[in-house]
């Protein structure tokens, strides 16, 4: 071999579909030895043109369209939609609706978190695990199912409320839960942070420093692992989260310095558990009496959508952070404009940062660490023809640029 | 070196399997071989976990009640259901059906409403017991 060849660093791809990548996205990876050098990736592998679907449906249709973008944050999509046609259409939510949103939201984001760690638990191969994290998982999912009736797809957000009320027998079923999960919590924090093998794989793998996750725009528990006080609940409280006391965790709160690794991540989201179980049952104790929709009546609903004009954004601090849905109406059935930002969106770039300098064996970990959700996310594929490609943030702008002369025609 | 796991799998070993074992205990070689001896008895099946209260299953249909107002078309994100206009009835494909049950609530006659039967896997879209009319 000679020398220039050795000194070439050699290419790995991973993906797009991986057995180490629980979701299809695909990673180049320039290698020196087993250190990554250079990192990049793809996203757009699984683009399934629903905003498109959208746009050809009336707003009470597309909301429960929403639930389906996202196998794992049921809710999220559908409450961020609700809430920017309920602006539009200038509808007011009752307040016990706010609370059953609410209730629905955290159940979620308790779900989503152990979904999460068994996922992590997974791919450091710490299988015993994940079985765990997804048996106790099977609790939450059991009490959605209970209020809802069905466990990943609620169909439970209504524009301008919710479709199903929780009912005083239902409550004692709620309690029993969260205890259970106040009960496990301490054992779940224990296997996960006192364990070496976690401790060893995890403590200054994948760092995101507070300048970079600032500078990238993170969200969600990614970015308050880093030390990022950002949480939509409270930034811009909506839904009943104005009426409750919460603070962004952060990863000093279990003591302990913010070093933004991987293992700050599962303390983040292991803390938001227990957060959840506390904004549950204040909720519960404190949900008003009276209505649960702002007009029960569809007809008379969508007959108000279809008068409305306008724009808005719809967000919701989901389990992995801050989802956003852009409605544009202009007076037809349909609306104008759709656009979902999955908070997944915002994440990805935290990667490449992430990833540089770390060892080829820690790539699925860091990878699975941010809880990406790329199915959410992937919105800008484009197939013409026969050709399909990807749109770039250039090829996007050079498009508007050419669009702009054309319409001044010069 | 902490193994905090290491309690947790010996007590597993003595606790029953979270999963129902649905429907055999083993996998049968053949599953429809196997549900052929269910029927005339010959092997017993491992009931599937209950449905909650209020759960979303396959679509039921009472025709004679319907008015073929068409409302239930409008609401429905999948375009599962579809207007037969000789009878001024509606026909429901249900391999299309998302179980949102949101023609359940526009419905003026309450005719449609959701059962809580679920096991509908099949290879044939429009198999009988996949259209309700």
């Amino acid at each position: 071999m000679s020398d220039e060849m050795k000194k070439k660093p050699y290419v790995v791809p991973i993906g797009p579909i991986h057995p180490a990548l629980k979701e299809p996205v695909q990673f180049l990876f320039e290698m020196e030895g087993e250190v990554v050098k250079k990192a990049d990736f793809a996203p757009g592998q699984t683009h399934r043109g629903i905003e498109w679907m959208g746009m050809r449906r009336n707003p009470v249709q597309i909301v429960h369209l929403t639930d389906r973008i996202c196998g794992i944050c049921g809710v999220t999509h559908s409450l961020s939609f609700a809430r920017a046609v309920e602006q539009i259409v200038d509808i007011e939510v009752p307040a016990r609706a706010d609370y059953i949103r609410v209730i629905i939201a955290e159940l979620e984001r308790i779900q989503s978190h152990l979904l999460w760690a068994g996922v992590a638990a997974h791919e450091l191969g710490f299988d015993t695990l994940f079985y765990l994290a997804w048996r106790v998982r099977e609790d939450s999912l059991d009490v959605i199912e209970n209020i809802t009736g069905n466990r990943i797809n609620y169909g439970l957000v209504q524009i301008g409320g919710v479709r199903r009320d929780i009912t005083p027998e239902q409550h004692p079923v709620i309690h029993k839960c969260l205890d259970g999960y106040r009960d496990l919590l301490g054992k779940m924090l224990n296997l996960f942070l006192h364990d070496t093998t976690i401790s060893i794989r995890c403590k200054d793998t994948g760092k995101l420093s507070f300048e970079e996750a600032l500078h990238l725009c993170t969200v969600g528990p990614t970015a308050r692992a880093s030390g990022v006080v950002k949480d939509v609940r409270v930034d811009y409280p909506y839904a009943a989260y104005g009426d409750l006391d919460i603070t962004p965790i952060l990863p000093s709160a279990y003591g302990g310095e913010i070093n933004g690794d991987v293992y700050d991540r599962i303390v983040v989201r292991l803390l938001e558990i227990e957060q959840s179980i506390g904004i549950i049952e204040t909720c519960l104790k404190e949900m008003p009496e009276g209505g649960i929709i702002w007009e029960p009546k569809l007809p008379k609903l969508l007959a108000a959508c279809k008068k409305a004009h306008g724009e808005a954004i719809g967000r919701h601090e989901a389990p992995r952070g801050e989802c956003t849905h852009y409605v544009a109406m202009d007076g037809n059935e349909a609306p104008a404009m759709w656009k979902v930002k999955a908070s997944s969106y915002s994440n990805l770039h935290s990667w490449i940062p992430m990833l540089e300098g770390e060892q080829l064996a820690d790539v699925p970990i860091i990878v699975a660490s941010i809880d990406p959700c790329l199915s959410c996310t992937d919105r800008v594929a484009v197939v013409r023809g026969n050709s399909s490609d990807l749109l770039t943030k250039e090829d996007l702008h050079r498009l508007s640029v050419e669009k702009t002369r054309r319409i001044q025609g010069c | 070196m902490a193994l905090p796991m290491i309690r947790e799998i010996f007590t597993q070993l003595f606790r029953t399997p979270a999963t129902n074992q649905f429907p055999a205990r083993h996998l049968p070689k053949s599953v429809t071989e196997f549900l052929k001896k269910v029927g005339s008895g010959e092997a017993r099946m491992i009931p599937p976990v209950a449905t909650p209260p209020a759960f979303r299953g396959k679509i039921q249909y009472d025709r004679d009640g319907c008015i073929g107002c068409k409302l239930c078309l409008k609401v429905c994100p999948a375009h599962a259901i579809e207007f037969i206009p000789e009878t001024k009835r509606v026909r429901i494909y249900v391999a299309s059906c998302i179980f949102c049950g949101q023609c359940n609530d526009i419905c003026p006659k309450h005719v449609l409403t959701m059962s809580d039967e679920f096991l509908l896997a099949t290879e044939d879209r429009f198999a009988e017991n996949q259209i309700v009319e």
